[in-house]
């Protein structure tokens, strides 16, 4: 199989990161070539796309995703996404992503004040997005959250912007888990190449653990990546 | 020279943390409002004046202390520098 057809994801890791394994795993399973990168590394190296996984990065001290921003992968992940290079961030993958700039908003403690572990339906706003190609429009994905965290929050005039848009790219579906505004669960960037979302789709892509609804958001990104990976001569 | 960073939650953010408090204390029996929680953080800096001190500090706060979004913060410089 030519590289190409496994397109490089790179994987970040930082200390406190708890599912950086079961993403590079389902990154596999899905025909990509996963690579961890050390949170120290200030270079991805030759990779298609970079996934920022779930977990509590440095502790979730002072803010859950605030202190991850200033580690020297992170700057090298917002020059991937300056020249375009798809990133997804998962649960506090999302974190880091609002707090460093590239997604809008925050993330909040939900509503609740409980962490919450459970399976939820989100529906698929755009099918049309580099995370979102394999899902059809509207369709609903059960995907399992386990937040404490999770109450995504921006100002009126930034929601009212991002629903104009249509950047409010997954909604939950069935009753709203930890208070987000607009019920988002999945957030686009303006470029449409840096999402977030709080459901952790590299926890379904299994049938074993009870749905697969994930593959579909990892797919789609490992489909972004091979038609991004520069062909070998 | 020491300054102390107060960070609280801004005016009509919701804040649950504050909400469990506030009810936790009024469980206690005491006549308790709205209650907000915030942050405080201590520090020790070698700025060479007042002046130098406080634009630093806002530059921290801006940057990494709070985050605009959702929360104000209020300077105190220590005056025993």
């Amino acid at each position: 199989m030519s590289p190409v057809s496994r397109p490089r994801i790179a994987v970040i890791v930082f200390p406190g990161s708890n599912d950086d394994h079961d993403a590079t795993l389902a990154l596999d399973a899905l025909g990509a070539d996963a690579v961890s990168v050390w949170h120290g590394e200030d270079d991805l190296g030759d990779v298609a796309a970079v996934v920022l996984p779930g977990g509590f990065s440095y502790g979730d001290y002072l803010r859950c995703g605030a202190l991850a921003r200033f580690s020297p992968a992170l700057r090298a992940v917002e020059r991937f996404a300056a020249g375009g290079g798809p990133v997804l961030g998962i649960c506090n993958g999302f974190q880091i992503l609002c707090e460093a700039g590239l997604l809008p908003g925050v993330l909040r403690p939900n509503r609740s004040l409980a962490f919450v572990c459970r399976d939820v339906a989100v529906r698929v706003e755009d099918a049309s997005t580099s995370f979102t190609r394999r899902c059809a429009p509207g369709q609903r994905l059960t995907i399992p959250i386990k937040h404490g965290e999770g109450c995504w929050f921006a100002p009126p005039e930034v929601v009212a912007e991002l629903e104009t848009a249509g950047r409010i790219v997954l909604r939950y579906a069935d009753g709203n888990p930890n208070g987000s505004i607009a019920d988002a669960a999945g957030v686009l960037n303006e470029a449409g190449n840096v999402m977030g979302l709080m459901p952790h789709p590299e926890h379904a892509v299994d049938p074993l653990l009870g749905s697969t609804d994930g593959a579909r958001i990892l797919g789609s990104l490992v489909d972004t990546a091979r038609s991004r990976a520069p062909a070998l001569v | 020279m020491k300054a102390t960073v107060y960070v609280r939650p801004k005016p009509g953010i919701l804040d649950p943390q504050g909400q469990a408090v506030g009810s936790s204390l009024r469980q206690l029996g005491f006549d308790v409002g709205e209650a907000r929680v915030g942050r405080v953080v201590d520090l020790e800096l070698q700025a060479r004046n007042p002046a130098q001190a406080r634009a630093e500090l806002r530059l921290m706060c801006e940057q990494l202390l709070a985050n605009p979004l959702i929360e104000s913060y209020e300077i105190e410089l220590a005056d025993d520098a």
